[in-house]
């Protein structure tokens, strides 16, 4: 039997707690819940990335991916399945990324962002000049379906945030595994200091690409879970301001914990869709602002607040 | 045989403006270390002040001035605008903000980008902005069998100044002689007592002047709308990074290459356009990761 640490259990809880809240919220706050925990698996992505101190302004690629094999596969191959829907995307990041990675884990600092990001805005070059792929306009996700259960219309934002939480849950206890696992220290140590992990006899460049590999992976499941939710794709998955989004999304949570940035998401969301309802020309400024604030007093993101708190506590007692 | 003909013509217009955008960006980066996200925001500042300008200066009370005052005014307002901005920015942010990661300064940037697009539309609206007089003044000329704007040919001439004016400022001048010298080793510069600082603050100043400058002199060409300089931002990232980041022939070579590899698409396979450009930067940077003039860094342990 495998051993739960309180972390883990923690994380077990809230997504119970959730998915029991879900059940009496509004239509608005289910979408809004699934929305933002299916972009905290994109930018899971990033923050992974980033614990090895490499800054993906890219991301929006394995986003699109597997937005786009969701989409792709309801309208021209007929599938309906989540599972296999979300699995196509995934395979396909990964495949995308084997080969990507060969070429970007040559690089670092912003050579890495700018080539991330060069192929990102590549394959929306191509999506936005294939008519038959919709061009800029994308297209609409088919209605899905689940081991041969088909949700009614009522229920499945319902569903689909229940798939979003199972799938979130997933990952965090697989991340949080990760990052104290062997490559997960490493990968912070090639952060650190690359030449010294070479000396250990180590290939930081290995324990990029594989990090790099896992990453696409995570963040084509969190834009299959979008393209679901929202039943629509275009290119504008795949340029580089949504990929600055994740970015974003990454520095306010930080790098801390594994649920930083499914809080960080919430945040944004919720601040998002008030900002656009009330300041609709100026709501990129206080993300500015926002950011600005973050760099400057909160350098390890929202979460350091929590940590900061406990480290008070345990100084008191 | 024609259509390379046109594609030369074309590409060498295209490579120009590129050249005048992505300037201001290396000389910003090879001085400072900074690649400034922000750029295309300054472009686009640029592109408002001389198309709000230039559109005073034809309409109402201007309707009897000559045509020639406004490339006066083009060039006027870009300078104007370049110089505020980037004092304000320099002095006002940046400067606290130096010593920090090469990386995090690329999101500070970042950061500064998207305050900006929201600082534009709140003084310019959300309208597009028109301000063709000056393009259609120049009237076209015939090269060769094809029909060509005379302004985009002026671009030509404007950018090679640009270009050589920089390249002389940097290797004749004694400015540029210490600035050389703060963009080969900073710490021994300073050690040397050149005032970091204010060169810096220049350096910035100059480079968000290239970029207001850059777009004020597309402003005629185009209808200036928002989302100018999120557009701009990215290709003359990709203009910089082929060339090799922060040098001003690598700059150059990198916007003929991207221009010229542009319009061969547009001309052959326009389905390619986009992809195009990035494709040269991917194959370019896959054989010289520093960029096509960039210098190799050598590691630290």
């Amino acid at each position: 039997m495998m051993r739960l640490d309180r972390t883990e259990l923690c994380l077990i809880a809230a997504a119970v707690v959730l998915a029991a809240g879900g059940l009496i919220a509004p239509g608005w706050l289910v979408f809004l819940l699934t929305m933002a925990f299916a972009k905290a698996l994109v930018v899971q992505g990033v923050v992974m990335q980033m614990r090895a101190g490499l800054v993906s302004f890219g991301q929006g690629l394995f986003y699109c991916v597997g937005g786009y094999a969701v989409g792709m596969g309801g309208q021209f191959f007929g599938l309906t399945d989540l599972a296999v829907l979300l699995s196509a995307g995934v395979l396909a990041a990964m495949l995308l990324a084997m080969v990507l990675g060969l070429l970007l884990t040559r690089y670092r600092d912003i050579f890495f962002a700018m080539l991330s990001l060069a192929f990102s805005m590549i394959l929306f070059g191509v999506l936005v000049k294939s008519p038959q792929l919709g061009s800029t306009d994308g297209f609409n996700v088919v209605s899905w379906t689940l081991f041969g259960w088909s949700p009614a219309k009522e229920t499945a934002p319902m569903a689909l945030l229940t798939v979003t939480l199972v799938a979130g849950l997933a990952v965090a206890l697989l991340l949080h595994r990760y990052v104290q696992a062997g490559v997960g220290v490493l990968c912070e140590a090639v952060r650190e200091n690359e030449v010294r992990v070479e000396y250990l006899g180590l290939s930081p460049r290995w324990l990029l690409y594989s990090n790099y590999v896992a990453a696409a992976a995570v963040s084509a499941l969190g834009g299959g879970l979008t393209a679901l939710a929202a039943g629509h794709i275009d290119p504008e998955m795949a340029y580089w301001t949504t990929s600055g989004e994740f970015v974003f999304i990454a520095l306010l949570g930080g790098t801390g914990h594994v649920a930083a940035p499914f809080l960080a998401a919430l945040v944004f969301a919720v601040v998002r869709t008030y900002a656009i309802e009330f300041v609709p020309h100026s709501w990129q400024m206080i993300l500015g602002f926002t950011l600005l604030g973050v760099i400057v007093f909160l350098p390890k993101g929202l979460w350091s607040l929590f940590s900061r708190a406990k480290a008070k506590g345990a100084a008191a007692s | 045989m024609n259509s390379i003909y046109a594609v030369l013509i074309d590409g060498t217009i295209y490579a120009s403006w590129l050249f005048l955008v992505a300037a201001g960006l290396t000389v910003i980066y090879g001085v400072m270390r900074i690649l400034n996200m922000a750029h295309g925001s300054f472009y686009a500042i640029g592109a408002y002040a001389a198309a709000s300008m230039v559109g005073w200066y034809f309409n109402g009370e201007g309707a009897a001035l000559p045509v020639w005052g406004s490339y006066l005014m083009l060039v006027v307002c870009a300078l104007v605008a370049g110089l505020v901005v980037g004092l304000v920015i320099e002095r006002g942010l940046l400067r606290l903000m130096y010593g920090r990661d090469e990386i995090l300064m690329v999101i500070i940037t970042y950061a500064l980008l998207l305050i900006l697009e929201d600082g534009m539309k709140m003084v310019w609206g959300v309208d597009p902005y028109m301000a063709f007089q000056p393009y259609a003044e120049m009237g076209r000329s015939v090269l060769g069998g094809l029909k060509v704007s005379n302004y985009d040919l002026a671009l030509i001439a404007v950018s090679l100044v640009v270009g050589g004016g920089l390249w002389a400022w940097l290797e004749r001048t004694n400015t540029g002689k210490v600035l050389r010298a703060v963009i080969h080793d900073r710490e021994v510069a300073m050690a040397m007592g050149v005032n970091v600082g204010l060169m810096f603050t220049l350096t910035f100043v100059l480079g968000t002047t290239l970029g207001a400058l850059a777009g004020a002199l597309t402003a005629p060409a185009i209808s200036v709308a928002p989302g100018l300089g999120v557009e701009v931002i990215v290709l003359a990232f990709a203009v910089v990074v082929v060339g090799g980041l922060g040098s001003i022939e690598g700059a150059a070579a990198g916007a003929l290459l991207v221009g010229l590899a542009r319009a061969a698409a547009v001309h052959y396979a326009p389905e390619l356009e986009l992809f195009v450009i990035y494709g040269v930067m991917s194959l370019v940077l896959a054989v010289r990761p520093q960029g096509l003039f960039g210098r190799t860094l050598v590691r630290k342990i």
